[in-house]
C-alpha cells in the first residue's frame, strides 16, 4: 500500500522507448428486468436492501435459476463481437471470501465461456486521418454482480480503517457479462486513445443490441485496465491491472498515467510487478492495490446447482439473422446521407448524440435542425447536470413540434431556445410550456404599430435619419420594439411596418 | 382396520391414521395430541427431535379437521403426523443443520418439501436431529448432542438422519423427511429396522434444503412400511422450476407398485462388490436369506459386477468435500446465525474467521479443509478431476448392470448399529459405514433400505439395500413391497414391533 506517489515519465518520451500492450476486462450490467439468477427486480436507485430474496442474498437452501434473457444478450452480444458461441458450457464458481458476496462465492465462467474468439473494429482519428485497430476479443461470459459495500469513518473510504460498513444486496444477483480482449499490441503512442475508444465502441454496440443502457455514471460499466511495456522487438514485460476504471475518460487517463509509470521504473532500474492498481479520478493516477504474486486461488469448480447451457444451433443461427445494424456501418450510412464531414460525425459520437439525432430525423426533422438542437441547447443541458444526452427531459417530439411550430411563424428562434428551457425543467410538453410561459408570437399589427410609435418618439432623432433614406439606422428601432414585445414580434415583420409606417423602401 | 378406539394411536401406519381421519374416526388433532405426548414421555431418552412445534402441529392439524368438516377432500396423508430433518427450511422455524453456527436462524421462505407437506396436508411435529450439515453416519455429530437408537438407547440411529429415523422407529411419528448425499436416509433406516427411499437425484426438489454437497444431495421419504414410504414419496415428489436440477417427467407410479409388490419373472442384480471383507456376519446371513426369499417369490437373481465401486469412497469423500467447502462458505457471521469475535477490535475477515472456529464442530472443518485443499490450484485434477472420472466410471458400471437386471441388492450397511462413541475419533471407520450406498449417489439412482430381519449375533436390524436405474423409483416399491410382505406373512408383523419398549 504505498502512499506515496510514483515516479512518472514524460509520456512522448515514454513511447519513444517502450511499446505498449494493452488488454481490456470490461463488465457491463445487462438491462434485464430481473435478476441472472431469481426473478428479483433490477431498477438502479431503490432503497438498499429492498429488492431482494432468498437466492440473491445466498440464504441457505435456496438456488439460483438462470435468466434466459441475461443467455440471450449474451450470445447476441458474442454475435456482434464476430465470436463462436459453445454448443455447451457450464456455468462455475468463484470462491472467496467477501461480506459484499451473499454466498462467498460468485457464479461466473471459467474455463467454459459462453462465447469465445471475435474482434471488434475501432476507429481513432490520427494527424494522417482515421486508422482502424482490430481488437481480438478472448471470451464473453455471464456472472453475476456482488452487493455494494459503503464504508463509514476512517479516511480512506475503504473497508480498511473504517468504522463500520453496510452493505445494499439490491446489486447482488445483477447480471453481468465480461469482455476480455486479447493483449493488443502494437499501438505505440495510441494506446490510450485506442482503449478509450474500444470501451466507447462496445458501449454503442451494447446499446444498438438494446442489451445494456450502458449508464457508467451507476456504475452499470467497469473496466480493468492492463498494461505492460516492452522494449521494440523484445518480450512483453510484466503486467499490472488497474480495477474499477468506470468512464471513457479515465480508461484513457488509466493507461497514459501506467505507462508513464511503468517507464520511469524500468528505466530507472525497478521492475514492475505483477499487481492489482486502485485508479483515483481525482489525480489521474493509481496507488497499488494487492500483489497479484500473492494471489487469491478461486478455486473455480463447475456450479453444481445448474445444468449446462447448451444454445441450440437453430436459436444461434436466429439471433445472428436478427442483429441490428452495426455501429460502424450506421455510422458510415448516416454521414453519407447527411453529407457531413469524418470531424462532424466524430463530434457526434463523442458527444453520445448520433443515436437521438438519428432517432430526431426519423421522427420528421431535418437533419441540421436535429444536429443544431441537439449539439447546442440539450448537449449543454446534459452537461451541466453531468446525465447523458438520452436521459434529458426532451424527446424527439417536442423538436418536432417546435420545428413544426417555427415553420408556421408561432414561434421565433429566440422564443424555441424558452420553450425548450421548459421542457428540459420539466415544466411540461411544448404546448403546456407554450401556454404557461405566455410565449405567443406578437403579430398583431395594432399593438406592434403602438409600439413601433412608441419607440420612435423615445428616439426621434433616429426616426429622422429613417425617414431622410436611412434605411440602416432601422435596426435600433425593430431593437427597441423587440425589446418592448419581450422577444415575442416577428423582427422581419416589425421592420416591414416601420418602413412602411415611415414610407420608406429598402 | 376398522374403528381404532381403543388403541395407541402413535402404533399405527401412516396410511391407516390417513383413512381413519378421512372416515371421522379420530380427529387429525387427537393423532396429533397423541404423538405430542409420545415425544414428550420418550425424546428425553431418545432425543430424535431439535425442535417440537406443537403450537402450529395442533394448528394445522385443526386446519385438517376443519377441512373434513366443510365436506372438502382430504389428501392421502392428510393430518398424519411428520417429522422434519433439520436440514429443510420452514418458514418461521427454527433451522440450524445440527450446527451451532445456525442457531437461532428462522428462515423467511418455505423449502418446495415443506410447501408440498403442507399442500397435503400432513402435519409437520417439528425438526428432527442430524449429523452437523449431515455430515456423518451416526448423529454423534450434532452440535446439539447424539440421537440414541430406539432398539439400543446406548447405541447409534445412524446419520446423518438419525433423528428421523429414530423418530419413527420411537412411535415419535409415523413418517419423516430425510436427506440423502451418500447413505443418509438409508443406513439410519437399516440400523433401526425402518424404511427409508433415496428418490432418483432431481426426483425431489432441493429448494430449500440446506446443500451439503449439490450434486449428492436429495430428500426423500422415511417410514415404518413400504406403503407408507411410497404415499410420502409420492407427496414430495415431482418438477419444481426453483430446481435446475429437478426433473422435468412424470413421478413414477411408486404407490402403484407399493400396492402391487410382485416380483415374479423380475431379474435381480446380487452386486459383487458390495460383500465380503468388512461385512458383519449376521448382515451377510440375512442378506444371503433376503436373496433367497426373493428367489422364492420368483424373481431370478444373478451375480453381477460393478468394478469402480472399489473407488467410489474415495471419490465420493472428493467430490462431497469439494462442493461442501463451497456449499458453506456462506456461514460467515454476517448475516444470518452467529456471528463471534465481533467486539470492536478485529476485522471482517477475522469476525468471519472466529465465527467459523467458534461454529462449526471437527467433522465440518475436516471436510472443508480437504475440499479446499481438492479444489487448490495445482491440485484440482489430480484430485477433483479424477473423482469425476470415477464417477463417470461408476455410472458405465450402473448402466451395464442395468442392461443386465432391473434392480441391483446389497445389505445396506456392513453393520448394524454401532455403539454411541465407538467410531466417533476415528473418520475412516465412520465413513466406511457408507461403503454400500455411496455409489448410487455418485450415479444418481433411486434406492432404497428395507428392514430384512435382526443379526443373530446383536439382535439388531438389518437393512436390504434395492437400487433402480434413475426414474424407475417405482421398481423400489414393487420389490419392497413384496419382500415385506413376505416377511410379515413370515412373522406376523413388522420387524419394527420387535423394538423393545422404551
Amino acid at each position: 500500500m504505498s502512499a506515496h506517489a510514483d515516479e512518472l515519465m514524460d509520456y512522448d518520451q515514454a513511447v519513444s522507448l517502450f511499446d505498449p500492450v494493452i488488454g481490456l476486462e470490461t463488465h457491463v450490467e445487462l438491462g434485464t428486468n430481473s435478476k441472472m439468477f431469481c426473478s428479483c427486480p433490477t431498477e438502479f436507485g431503490a432503497e438498499a436492501n429492498t429488492q431482494i430474496c432468498p437466492v440473491c442474498v445466498g440464504l441457505p437452501g435456496s438456488m439460483p435459476v438462470v435468466n434466459a434473457v441475461a443467455v440471450e444478450s449474451t450470445i447476441r452480444m458474442g454475435l456482434a463481437l464476430n465470436c463462436d458461441i459453445a454448443s455447451w458450457c457450464r456455468f462455475a464458481r468463484k470462491n472467496y471470501f467477501y461480506p459484499d458476496m451473499p454466498k462467498d462465492y460468485q457464479i461466473s465462467q471459467y474455463d467454459e465461456p459462453l462465447c469465445t474468439d471475435g474482434y471488434l473494429d475501432v476507429i481513432v482519428p490520427t494527424d494522417d486521418g482515421p486508422q482502424v485497430f482490430r481488437i481480438e476479443i478472448e471470451r464473453v461470459h455471464m456472472e453475476e454482480d456482488t452487493g455494494k459495500l459503503t464504508h463509514s469513518g476512517g479516511d480512506t473510504g475503504r473497508i480498511h480503517g473504517a468504522d463500520y460498513s453496510l452493505v445494499d444486496y439490491n446489486r447482488a444477483g445483477i447480471p453481468l457479462i465480461e469482455i476480455v480482449t486479447k493483449p493488443i499490441p502494437g499501438t505505440g503512442a495510441l494506446a490510450p486513445v485506442v482503449a478509450r475508444a474500444y470501451v466507447a465502441e462496445l458501449r454503442n454496440l451494447m446499446r444498438s443490441l438494446g442489451v445494456s443502457n450502458v449508464r457508467m455514471e451507476e456504475g452499470s460499466l467497469r473496466c480493468d485496465v492492463n498494461v505492460s511495456l516492452a522494449k521494440p522487438g523484445e518480450p512483453w514485460g510484466t503486467r499490472s491491472e488497474t480495477k474499477n476504471v468506470n468512464s471513457l475518460r479515465s480508461v484513457e487517463r488509466a493507461v497514459h498515467s501506467e505507462i508513464e509509470r511503468q517507464s520511469a521504473l524500468l528505466t530507472s532500474g525497478g521492475r514492475v510487478i505483477q499487481e492489482t492498481r486502485h485508479f483515483h479520478e481525482d489525480t489521474g493516477r493509481s496507488t497499488s492495490g494487492r500483489s497479484k504474486e500473492q494471489a487469491e486461488d478461486y478455486r473455480y469448480f463447475p456450479e453444481p446447482d445448474l445444468v449446462p447451457v447448451a444454445p441450440s444451433l437453430e436459436w444461434i443461427e436466429q439471433l445472428r439473422a436478427s442483429l441490428p445494424e452495426a455501429p460502424a456501418a450506421k455510422r458510415a450510412r448516416l454521414q453519407e446521407s447527411w453529407g457531413i464531414t469524418d470531424f462532424e460525425m466524430q463530434t457526434l459520437v463523442n458527444t453520445d448524440a448520433l443515436d437521438v439525432i438519428e432517432e430526431t430525423v426519423a421522427a420528421g426533422v431535418e437533419q441540421s435542425a436535429a444536429r443544431k438542437w441537439w449539439m447546442g441547447e440539450f448537449a449543454r443541458s446534459a452537461k451541466e447536470q453531468g446525465i447523458e444526452l438520452s436521459q434529458l427531459r426532451v424527446r424527439p417530439a417536442d423538436i418536432v413540434r417546435v420545428e413544426a411550430l417555427i415553420g408556421e411563424g408561432a414561434l421565433t428562434d429566440k422564443m424555441a431556445r424558452q420553450v425548450f428551457e421548459g421542457v428540459l425543467a420539466g415544466e411540461g410538453d411544448v404546448d403546456s410550456v407554450i401556454a404557461q410561459r405566455g410565449l405567443v408570437v406578437v403579430s398583431d399589427d395594432t399593438s406592434l404599430l403602438a409600439a413601433i410609435d412608441e419607440a420612435l418618439a423615445a428616439q426621434p432623432d433616429v426616426a429622422e435619419k429613417i425617414a431622410s433614406g436611412k434605411v440602416q439606422a432601422a435596426g435600433a428601432i425593430v431593437g427597441a420594439v423587440m425589446k418592448a414585445t419581450q422577444g415575442q414580434a416577428d423582427a422581419a415583420k416589425v421592420r416591414a411596418l416601420l418602413l412602411e409606417k415611415l414610407g420608406v423602401s429598402e | 382396520m376398522g374403528d381404532l378406539m381403543g388403541h395407541d394411536l402413535t402404533r399405527q401406519s401412516a396410511s391407516t391414521l390417513a383413512d381413519a381421519i378421512s372416515q371421522g374416526e379420530v380427529s387429525a388433532e387427537e393423532v396429533t395430541k397423541a404423538h405430542l405426548e409420545r415425544i414428550a414421555e420418550v425424546d428425553p431418552r431418545v432425543h430424535a427431535f431439535l425442535y417440537v412445534d406443537s403450537d402450529d402441529a395442533l394448528a394445522a392439524a385443526k386446519g385438517v379437521d376443519a377441512k373434513r368438516a366443510r365436506g372438502d377432500r382430504l389428501g392421502a396423508l392428510a393430518g398424519v403426523p411428520l417429522a422434519l430433518k433439520d436440514i429443510l427450511t420452514m418458514k418461521g422455524v427454527p433451522t440450524t443443520c445440527g450446527s451451532k453456527i445456525l442457531e437461532g436462524w428462522r428462515p423467511p421462505y418455505d423449502s418446495h418439501v415443506v410447501e408440498r407437506l403442507r399442500t397435503s396436508d400432513i402435519v409437520i411435529l417439528g425438526k428432527t436431529n442430524m449429523d452437523e450439515f449431515a455430515m456423518g453416519s451416526s448423529t454423534e455429530h450434532s452440535a446439539y448432542g447424539p440421537t440414541r437408537n430406539p432398539w439400543d438407547l446406548e447405541r447409534i440411529p445412524g446419520g446423518s438422519g438419525g433423528g428421523s429415523s429414530a423418530a419413527i422407529a420411537a412411535f415419535e411419528a409415523p413418517l419423516a423427511i430425510g436427506t440423502d448425499t451418500g447413505g443418509s436416509i438409508r443406513q439410519p433406516a437399516a440400523v433401526t429396522g425402518t424404511v427409508g427411499v433415496k428418490p432418483t437425484y432431481g426426483g425431489v426438489s432441493r429448494y430449500g434444503l440446506v446443500a451439503l454437497a449439490s450434486s449428492l444431495d436429495q430428500a426423500g421419504p422415511c417410514a415404518r412400511n413400504v406403503l407408507d414410504t411410497a404415499l410420502l414419496h409420492a407427496a414430495i415428489a415431482g418438477h419444481d422450476p426453483r430446481d435446475s436440477t429437478s426433473i422435468n417427467a412424470a413421478v413414477p407410479d411408486v404407490v402403484g407398485a407399493a400396492l402391487n409388490g410382485d416380483v415374479r419373472g423380475m431379474r435381480i442384480g446380487l452386486v459383487r462388490e458390495l460383500s465380503g471383507a468388512g461385512y458383519q456376519a449376521g448382515v451377510e446371513q440375512r442378506f444371503r436369506e433376503a436373496v433367497e426369499l426373493l428367489e422364492g417369490l420368483g424373481a431370478e437373481v444373478i451375480e453381477v459386477s460393478c468394478p469402480h465401486f472399489e473407488y467410489a469412497l474415495g471419490a465420493y469423500y472428493l467430490i462431497l468435500p469439494s462442493e461442501a467447502s463451497s456449499n458453506l462458505a456462506r456461514f460467515d457471521g454476517m448475516r444470518y446465525g452467529l456471528r463471534a469475535g465481533d467486539d470492536g477490535s478485529h476485522s471482517v475477515e477475522e469476525v468471519m474467521a472466529i465465527t467459523r472456529e467458534a461454529g462449526f464442530g471437527p467433522e465440518v472443518k475436516r471436510r472443508i479443509m480437504l475440499g479446499t485443499y481438492a479444489l487448490s490450484s495445482g491440485y484440482y485434477d489430480a484430485y477433483y478431476g479424477q473423482a469425476q472420472k470415477i464417477r463417470t466410471l461408476i455410472t458405465r458400471d450402473f448402466d451395464a448392470a442395468f442392461t443386465q437386471v432391473d434392480v441391483l441388492i446389497s445389505p445396506t450397511a456392513p453393520t448394524t448399529a454401532f455403539k454411541i462413541g465407538e467410531k466417533v475419533d476415528d473418520p475412516i471407520a465412520m465413513y466406511l459405514n457408507d461403503v454400500a450406498t455411496i455409489p448410487v449417489n455418485l450415479a444418481g439412482n433411486a434406492a432404497m433400505s428395507l428392514p430384512i430381519g435382526l443379526a443373530p449375533e446383536d439382535g439388531l436390524p438389518v437393512g436390504l439395500q434395492i437400487i433402480a436405474p434413475p426414474m424407475t423409483d417405482d421398481r423400489l416399491y414393487r420389490v419392497g413391497s413384496a419382500v415385506e410382505s413376505a416377511l410379515v406373512d413370515k412373522w406376523g408383523q413388522l420387524l419394527i414391533e420387535e423394538a423393545p419398549a422404551l
